[in-house]
């Protein structure tokens, strides 16, 4: 399995990169971690012109809090996510969501921008920024945009609504309120498989226990990453009781478009959202309550 | 397809070459190099067999391009002895028998030094997590786990650790 | 562990040494053969069909021979020319080497490239044109056998009109039909098909070599991924007409066989090709997708089992029905006399006093193969069917399947013991091997446990399997290769200074040969193992073997050696005589040295009769010190053991989780526990796979699913458990150190461990059988339909 012939060029600064990528356009594919573009290449079921490798741009790789968002470098390993006092403490969905993407090895090269970017509906952060209503910064020759991430994925697979000119540079989620928890969960053949089904779920609750936010976002079970923005309906303004979650995880199902693969038939799989949904919410009310 | 030039230290020497873009790392060190202790087992990152280190941390050298170590730090299995003397997890490996036809060997070694460095004193679980991006097809990875525990304490307390209970190879 | 008929304690045997071969692994220093780099190579990379049954019409290498870098192309029309195009396989049929007029199976090598690169090679391939006219495919082999099912052998309609390869059948077919006559009336009978499915076995190095042709001395010398480098000599020299002293085959470090590098595949006999036509060395080494969809597959066997038993479920009679899936060629890897291997060992650890059995082989439009993966000839199949039908039975007699394993098993005083189906057993003690099982798992409180368990809900299920292994291939009466029997070989020097080298004819893929036969040697000699060096793989050097698969390396090349060594001892006993001026009679041997009877101190060690075989030989003797031995066994050998599962099943998402496995194994006498060990664990591992994750399955166009490690799921250190081993020792009375081998018996016996786990956990809800791979969507479909789905 080699890779058919290429142009490399490094980008050694944000400007650089996107200077390129004009200048390619539709050509040109940035290589990030390269673990889901690599592979494309050796099968040869990618012939780009061009690779851009931001791979230099050490100023893409960062976490911090301020001014009530989370500000993650488009470039961070997940490795960097799985270990961060920061991530584990304050948003742990996010450290669930790492340490199941693929394998240790992967996470230490791989990134958070290229699992969004390559809008792989088996990829797995997708699902955690949906349920956690992040926004997306886009940076092109025009300056930088900010994209909803439910405004991110297209309805095709493996696209998204960045132009060939743009780079995402910054992933921005707002910082946990007060009783506001999530969980991911993911449902694996084995390590380092794609999900069978992926269910991320984040709610905030007021002090009188009362769901003002829920996010729920589906992996692997249809064409794109799910929103289920039905299930999310139901739980608004409940006081996410068992019988609540039982109801929003069965809405949930009902809103996957899984198919029949390798993976198993579409029915377990809409099941397995099912069960993945209540014990995410479970773990979610848990951790919105002071539990782990 | 464009030609580059990279200065790449491996092992604490530095390397040179001219590389096509789509050159693999782990072609341009098996083919190239001649460094063959790194190997090659799939074709999408499944595997590990390929695992070295690039600046510390252990990466599939399958699944990243030559041109991409230009003035990075690696990090082979020829790289571990050191001075003539066996790295704790070569130690390790040998003593509690945790090869058997060698061939994820090398990849198996980086990832668990990569996994030593970040973590010291890891549990069974969590070197079991930490060496889950690397296939073996012989040991049922029993003795894999023992020889990375064999090495952890080795390598924080160097004195306590008993010499192997002899025999061959070492 | 519990020890029989041990034997006095040898100095070397028994003993966990630590392995020689480590100290070049563990520095990346091993020798595979993508190591392997000679000047002027070639790289080759090979044109494969994207369809399972097509006919060529044209195939056009003119824009690859552009290429840069692109040296040649061949064509199976090239290979036609040079009456290449075929080559026959280890079952007696032929392969397409590449496909002239028509491809069989997707992935099917169709035009072989070479270039001065690996990525120029690649390059080639892909510009490599062919048109294909697809046909209709046969996956299903149950179709395959319908009068209107397309005839995928054309090619040999003459001697084979349908798609049927054989009909084979063995026992006692009217005693059988009796036994089960009778038991319909006043016993029971239990029935159950089961399908074995496709799996590989996917060594992490795959299969490749490198052709090196020297015009001036007309010799070819193939570094290749081969476990039996003899073999293949002899098969090239047949298919090439090379003169077999021009042929040299090296099988250097190899990374893991398995049975999956026991037969030759077409990239081999082209590299050589290759290399004859461009004058160069040409290497050649698959990716992991061509290894997993083009070489060697193992199973596929469609089985349907039924047991004859008396009410109380005492077994008497066994009958099985199989329809083996051969695919394109019939390339089943398996050297025995018998079409179907030694399937017929399916009677296992039980009494059955009657039994029949049939197969029916076929071909479909997919990969050939059918080798052995870790198992001597499908074994596997028979093992997985005996041990899962007697959990059915026990479940229709009510009994516990602890306790009709101990009712039916062949008594410890019955071997030799013959099975109805005609193999003789050469010793073993199951009930021994089975209660130190349920003793040390703590069987009768995880019966409690899991009562308890099962009345508040919760899944957990115990599962037992008491397998019999039969591996050791020879004798030589019951197996050849090409007419070769199996036997094998040691070949022993004794340096004048005591130092030995020793060449065998078996060929290690990583079971540790240089170690253990070392301690079988230094076991006789009475010398350390670290003054015995053990070399294989070179052709040019290693006597004559048949190579290491079906467990045969100890049971063979291991009584070769210690026949060897005990030749060498021999000659050394007249040494010292001559050297001590007594009678030969008259010295006795303790490891390492002969002393005068009633003397002790005066003798002569070994190292100083070596020096002497040398310097002050007895004249009525030849000089030297070295010995040969091929060995031919009297009889196959019987490992077996006890396997106890524990499983956990998630009843919201189906998952199985293995909680414990114990393993008591009994393999005869011991050589390296440590070693032993290992090969459990390993084996183990590889018995876990099919049962919960791997499987080549196929869509209905013969499009293989399955065709990476994405997607073909090798367990890792997460999904494996954390295995717990235990041991008997009952020592084979016909190997000269009572060794039986080791490698195989927990791939065998693992897997219906397993899955008679998991059918346990669901017993009480009437559930008798889940086909493996057990994976959470088959185990969550029954639990949604017995109304235990919970979310």
């Amino acid at each position: 399995m080699i890779p058919g012939p290429f142009d490399y060029q490094v980008a050694s600064s944000v400007a650089e990169a996107i200077a390129l990528l004009d200048q390619h356009g539709a050509d040109a594919k940035v290589l990030a971690g390269g673990h889901s573009l690599i592979p494309l290449l050796r099968f040869r079921l990618a012939s780009p012109a061009v690779l851009v490798d931001i791979n230099r741009l050490r100023d893409l790789e960062y976490l911090q809090e301020a001014d009530g968002t989370l500000h993650i470098g488009a470039l961070t390993r997940e490795v960097d996510l799985e270990a961060s006092d920061l991530i584990r403490r304050r948003y742990p969905i996010l450290a669930d969501t790492a340490r199941v993407i693929a394998d240790p090895v992967v996470r230490n090269w791989a990134t958070i921008g290229g699992n969004l970017a390559h809008a792989d509906p088996a990829n797995d952060h997708p699902a955690t920024m949906l349920a956690l209503g992040a926004q997306l910064v886009a940076t092109g020759p025009a300056g930088q945009r900010l994209i909803p991430v439910e405004q991110f994925f297209t309805d095709s697979s493996f696209e998204t609504t960045l132009q060939p000119n743009e780079l995402l540079t910054e992933i921005r989620i707002p910082a946990p309120a007060e009783r506001s928890g999530g969980a991911y969960l993911k449902l694996e053949r084995k390590v380092g498989d794609y999900a069978i089904a992926g269910v991320a779920a984040y709610v905030a609750l007021d002090g009188a226990g009362q769901v003002t936010y829920a996010g729920i976002g589906l992996t692997n079970v249809g064409p794109t990453p799910i929103k289920a923005r039905a299930a999310e309906q139901l739980l608004l303004g409940s006081t996410l009781d068992d019988a609540v979650i039982v109801q929003a995880a069965k809405q949930a199902a009902a809103e996957a478009r899984p198919v029949s693969d390798l993976r198993g038939p579409a029915d377990y799989k809409r099941a397995m959202v099912e069960t993945l949904t209540m014990r995410a919410l479970r773990q979610a009310r848990s951790r919105a309550t002071g539990g782990a | 397809m464009s030609i580059h030039h990279i200065r790449v230290t491996i092992n604490g020497k530095l390397y040179e070459g001219d590389v096509e873009a789509r050159t693999l790392l782990v072609h341009w060190l098996r083919d190239g190099l001649r460094l063959t202790g790194t190997h090659i087992g799939c074709d999408t990152s499944s595997c590990g067999a390929c695992t070295i280190l690039v600046d510390g941390k252990a990466v599939k050298s399958c699944t990243m391009l030559a041109v991409q170590a230009d003035g990075r730090e690696l990090l082979t299995v020829e790289g571990l002895e050191q001075n003539g003397k066996l790295h704790p997890l070569q130690e390790g490996f040998h003593v509690e028998h945790a090869l058997q036809c060698g061939y994820c060997t090398p990849g198996m070694m980086m990832a668990a030094l990569a996994l030593l460095k970040r973590n010291p004193d890891p549990s069974e679980q969590e070197i079991r997590e930490g060496i889950s991006g690397n296939l073996c097809r012989c040991t049922g990875y029993v003795n894999i786990v023992k020889a990375i525990q064999y090495a952890a304490q080795k390598l924080r307390e160097p004195e306590q650790v008993p010499a192997g209970s002899g025999g061959g190879g070492e | 562990m519990t020890t029989t008929n041990a034997g006095p304690h040898v100095h070397g045997l028994g003993e966990p040494y630590k392995r020689k071969e480590d100290a070049r692994f563990i520095r990346g220093k091993g020798n595979y053969v993508d190591d392997i780099q000679l000047p002027g190579m070639l790289y080759a990379d090979i044109v494969r069909s994207p369809y399972a049954h097509a006919l060529i019409k044209s195939i056009d290498i003119s824009k690859a021979l552009q290429v840069p870098g692109v040296v040649a192309v061949i064509t199976g029309k090239d290979l036609e020319a040079a009456g290449l195009a075929w080559m026959p396989t280890l079952s007696g049929d032929t392969e397409a080497v590449l496909a002239v007029d028509r491809v069989l199976y997707q992935m099917q090598e169709v035009a072989f490239v070479v270039a001065e690169s690996r990525y120029a090679a690649a390059d080639g391939a892909a510009a490599v044109e062919v048109d294909y006219e697809p046909l209709p495919v046969v996956v299903d082999p149950q179709k395959a056998l319908a009068p209107d099912a397309p005839l995928l052998r054309p090619d040999k309609k003459d001697r084979q009109p349908t798609n049927q390869i054989y009909h084979w059948e063995t026992g006692d077919r009217a005693a059988t039909d009796a036994a089960f006559a009778e038991a319909e009336q006043n016993g029971v009978v239990v029935r159950q098909d089961m399908y074995v499915p496709r799996i590989h076995p996917a060594p992490i190095e795959t299969c490749g070599c490198v052709a090196d042709y020297n015009a001036a001395t007309s010799k070819l010398t193939v570094w290749m991924t081969s476990q039996a480098p003899h073999a293949h000599r002899t098969l090239f020299a047949i298919v090439s007409g090379l003169p077999e002293h021009r042929i040299r085959v090296i099988s250097p470090d190899v990374g893991g066989g398995f049975g999956n590098k026991v037969p030759i595949y077409p990239g081999y006999v082209c590299a050589v090709v290759a290399a004859l036509k461009t004058g160069r060395p040409v290497k050649w080494i698959e990716d992991r997708t061509e290894n997993l969809t083009s070489t060697g597959f193992a199973r596929d066997y469609h089985i349907h089992a039924e047991i004859a038993a008396d009410k109380e479920g005492t077994v008497k009679a066994l009958r099985v029905y199989t329809l083996a899936d051969h695919g394109a060629f019939d390339a089943a890897a398996q050297p025995t006399k018998f079409p179907a291997g030694l399937f017929h060992i399916c009677t296992g650890s039980y009494d059955f006093k009657q039994a029949h059995v049939a197969v029916d082989a076929v071909h479909t439009n997919k990969a050939p193969g059918g080798i052995a993966y870790r198992c001597s000839f499908r074994v596997t199949e028979a093992s997985y069917l005996i041990e899962r039908m007697m959990d059915t039975l026990a479940r229709e007699v009510g009994k516990d399947p602890a306790q009709i394993r101990l009712q039916n098993f062949i008594k410890p005083e019955a071997f030799p013991y013959r099975s109805a189906l005609g193999w003789t057993y050469d010793s073993g003690n199951y009930e021994r091997a089975l209660r130190l099982a349920m003793e040390k798992i703590g069987y009768e409180e995880l019966r409690r446990e899991q009562a308890e368990k099962r009345a508040r809900g919760e899944l957990m299920g115990i599962g037992i399997s008491s397998f019999t292994e039969i591996v050791g291939a020879g004798p030589g009466k019951h197996f050849d290769i090409a007419g070769i029997q199996m036997f094998d070989s040691c070949e022993i020097r004794v340096h004048p200074t005591g130092k030995v080298l020793a060449r065998i004819g078996v060929q290690t893929q990583g079971q540790g040969h240089e170690t253990t036969f070392a301690q079988i040697i230094a076991a006789e000699l009475g010398i350390s193992p670290d003054d015995v060096d053990v070399e294989h793989g070179d052709t040019d050097t290693a006597p004559y073997g048949l190579g290491t698969y079906a467990s045969r390396s100890t049971p063979v090349g291991g009584a070769a050696t210690a026949v060897a060594a005990r030749k060498i001892r021999d000659k050394a006993r007249k040494i010292a005589a001559y050297l001590l001026e007594v009678g030969e009679e008259d010295l006795e041997w303790e490891p390492g040295r002969f002393y005068v009877r009633g003397s002790p101190s005066k003798g002569k060690t070994i190292q100083e009769i070596a020096f002497a075989a040398y310097t002050n030989c007895p004249p009525y003797l030849e000089p030297g010190l070295e010995a040969v031995n091929y060995y031919d066994p009297p009889n196959l050998t019987y490992p077996f053991g006890s396997y106890i599962c524990v499983v956990d099943i998630d009843r919201g998402t189906g998952e199985v989780h293995i909680r414990r496995f114990l393993a008591v194994d009994d393999c005869g006498t011991v050589i390296n526990p440590m070693i032993v060990e290992g090969q459990i664990h390993g084996g183990l591992t590889q018995g876990l796979a099919p049962a919960l994750y791997e499987q080549l399955a196929y869509d209905e166009d013969g499009n293989v699913l399955g065709s990476n490690f994405q997607d073909y799921l090798i367990p890792t250190a997460i999904e494996t458990p954390r295995w717990e081993t235990d041991r008997t020792v009952t020592p084979s009375p016909h190997h000269p150190i009572g060794a039986k081998g080791v490698g195989e018996s927990p791939t065998v016996g693992a897997p219906q461990a397993i899955a008679n786990a998991v059918v346990d956990a669901l017993a009480h809800v009437g559930v008798r059988h889940i086909d493996i791979p057990i994976t959470p969507w088959k185990v969550w479909a029954i639990l949604k339909e017995k109304g235990l789905a919970t979310a």
